[in-house]
């Protein structure tokens, strides 16, 4: 892509103090997302996909989290860092330059006013014009993410809403600004297979429609393999490998990635072999191990030669312009690796 | 053929509800379940799937009748136990029991791990061999706890974990059969092949029946040995593993497979798929005919007017539709 990225996120980190110690979440963390494209953020709870992303938002509470690095939004008028930005200024990129979508539909809508209320409201905050012209726009948005008879149905209340319906309302209203990037915080999780992907139809449709940057936070490697450009592995605070979708599913380089890839069941696969798990549970934030996160779990570590796993944090490196990863081991190691939980 | 461990037929659970707001007297049944009939050997695993409000918990948790069947019969052994009563049910419970979906909600957090296991002990009255605690402990290391932790409480263990503790107290008196529901949705993806892997160690081992019941397609594929598809209560499909997911009949199991996201980039997205339009109806106010003509793409006047019977059409492989696919 030769035009600049739309979200340039460099060195982040966030960390909360709490009474046992201070909870590291988010570690060094760096990446960039380009207008039109979709990068998705997969790892399990607690790896601070959600923590990053709310740092980008500026919903952290500045005074209970300690948040360091930058998070460059490249907007018309140049660039803003929302992490050192004025509390005031990056309150008014949020729902206009970036918006959010998280995965609870349920809780996420007010239960006492009318879809279309909720919607007007997020639309007056950027727009000039009465509650008609408003009004208009959240029918036409409502319409646009596929609810049917919007012009009945903006009058309803969330509870009239079913699941799906409620996050394709989220979405009408995150959209309802045209916002450059779109961060959705596992949008189908709480949903039903069958509806998910109706969901992932729509969020596809209005990436193209709008030319959004859109971030897609999720553990479900299925939905990221069917809808992502790039893909960031987190573990532990840390991106341990970022590549594009073909990279990470086709050429893991990652102990992790590899692990996480080859423990799911696949559809279609119907002899049933044993699953092969990766073993044992992720280490706490408060006291992270020396050296490497993943080692405790890493069937690979004792191949790195001078115990190196247990005394140096790898850091990022590049075995291509594209594709990072932060891992010990050799190249040849990695390929044999590959081999022997994959098979492939 | 060896007896079933258990057989259900006709199973219905219907529950009243009121409609039209909090003072109405109208009253409303939600048919939840409305006809399932099931047959499982030992060492059988059938997967229960279907879309939230399809009624699969509800058809667990009346199978274990920890709700009162409203129809059909339940044999567990050969013997009906569709209408004993709890105080009759006692010692059978002993021979079947649950795993639930939520190891936060599910273990009483003021009870330790030793008096959660041990429960069952108590609750029968057996003593094992050895005393409570030695087999709670020996208990604690098949399903890959540290035995040393007998003394901790539910919120110094992580999901997989206290998962693990959900397993331990449901094998402590080697049930024949054990419905677990969802028992791997709540945990993170490196987690679930664990519990996955262990569930099946155990069963390998003290050949149990397993009523598996599950959203997870890819979970149910690999774990099940027979498969029934439910939707808005009733059976849509029967089958063989096998049969069900490479040659599924039914157009709501074909749309549902399809549905399923694929772990590749190339092939999931060159992938066939079909997008149900719109969403699981009310069960208070089902469709007429074949519940799942309002979302078919194969919907004719004779479905939203008969209800299509479920009928076999090969081996082992039962379906409900006037027009299966082929």
């Amino acid at each position: 892509m030769t035009t600049k990225p739309f979200l340039e996120v460099k060195n982040l980190n966030v960390a909360f103090p709490t009474e046992d110690g201070v909870v590291q979440a988010s570690n060094d963390i760096s990446f960039t997302v380009a207008r039109g494209e979709t990068l998705a953020v997969v790892g399990e709870s607690g790896s601070g996909k959600s923590v990053t992303s709310l740092a980008v938002m500026g919903l952290h509470n500045r005074k209970r989290t300690n948040i360091s690095g930058q998070a460059f939004l490249n907007l018309d008028s140049g660039p803003v860092d929302v992490i050192s930005a004025d509390e005031e200024v990056v309150r008014k990129l949020r729902g206009k330059a970036m918006s959010m979508i998280f995965q609870d539909p349920m809780s996420a809508l007010h239960p006492y006013y009318s879809i279309g209320n909720q919607l007007i409201e997020a639309w007056s905050l950027y727009n000039e014009g009465d509650k008609q012209a408003g009004k208009k726009r959240a029918i036409e948005m409502l319409d646009l993410v596929g609810i049917p008879d919007a012009a009945k149905r903006v009058d309803e209340y969330p509870h009239q809403f079913s699941g799906g319906m409620r996050q394709r309302v989220m979405i009408a209203m995150a959209l309802i600004n045209n916002p450059s990037l779109l961060i959705a915080d596992e949008p189908t999780t709480a949903l039903d297979v069958t509806v998910q992907s109706q969901i992932l139809q729509l969020m596809r449709d209005m990436q193209k429609e709008f030319n959004m940057a859109l971030i897609l936070i999720t553990h479900d490697l299925g939905v990221v393999a069917e809808v992502a450009d790039r893909v960031n592995v987190m573990y532990a605070g840390k991106i341990v490998e970022s590549g594009s979708a073909e990279d990470i599913y086709y050429r893991p380089d990652h102990p992790y990635s590899i692990g996480l890839l080859n423990s799911i069941p696949k559809i279609g696969e119907l002899d049933s072999k044993r699953l092969i798990a990766i073993p044992g549970q992720p280490p706490s934030l408060i006291s992270l191990p020396q050296g490497c996160s993943f080692r405790a779990r890493c069937s690979f570590a004792d191949r790195v030669p001078n115990n190196l796993c247990a005394t140096a944090a790898p850091a990022l490196d590049n075995k291509s312009s594209e594709h990072f990863s932060r891992c010990h081991l050799s190249e040849a190691e990695l390929v044999k690796a590959r081999k022997e939980i994959g098979g492939n | 053929m060896t007896q079933p461990v258990l057989k259900i037929e006709g199973l219905k659970k219907h529950f009243a509800t009121t409609t039209g707001g909090a003072f109405s007297k109208s009253k409303a049944m939600v048919k939840a379940v409305d006809g399932v009939d099931l047959e499982i050997y030992p060492g059988q695993t059938i997967g229960l799937v279907g879309e939230s409000g399809c009624g699969k918990t509800t058809a667990g948790r009346t199978i274990l009748k920890l709700y009162e069947p409203t129809e059909g019969t339940i044999t567990f052994e050969g013997r009906d136990i569709t209408h004993l009563s709890p105080k009759e049910m006692k010692p059978l419970r002993s021979q079947m029991q649950m795993i639930f979906q939520d190891p936060f909600a599910s273990l009483n957090p003021r009870h330790t791990v030793g008096t959660l296991i041990g429960a069952a002990f108590d609750i029968q009255g057996v003593t094992p061999e050895g005393g409570v605690e030695a087999e709670v402990q020996r208990l604690m290391k098949r399903v890959g706890l540290n035995p040393e932790h007998i003394n901790r409480y539910p919120h110094e263990f992580s999901g997989g974990q206290r998962q693990r503790i959900g397993v331990a107290r449901a094998i402590a008196l080697k049930p024949k059969l054990i419905v677990a529901d969802e028992p791997v949705s709540a945990l993170d993806v490196s987690i679930q092949a664990q519990v996955v892997n262990l569930l099946e160690d155990l069963q390998d081992e003290f050949n149990m029946a397993y009523i598996f019941v599950a959203h997870d397609l890819s979970v149910v594929q690999h774990i099940s040995d027979r498969v029934i598809v439910m939707y808005l209560g009733k059976v849509m499909e029967e089958a063989d593993k096998v049969d069900l997911f490479t040659h599924p009949r039914h157009p709501y199991t074909k749309a549902l497979l399809s549905a399923v996201p694929v772990a590749d980039p190339i092939k999931g997205r060159k992938r066939e798929r079909i997008i149900l339009q719109g969403d699981l109806p009310s069960p208070v106010n089902p469709p007429a005919g074949c519940v799942f003509n309002t979302r078919c793409w194969k919907a004719t006047d004779k479905c939203r007017t008969e209800v299509p019977q479920l009928l076999q059409i090969g081996t082992n492989h039962r379906i409900a539709c006037h027009h299966p696919e082929n």
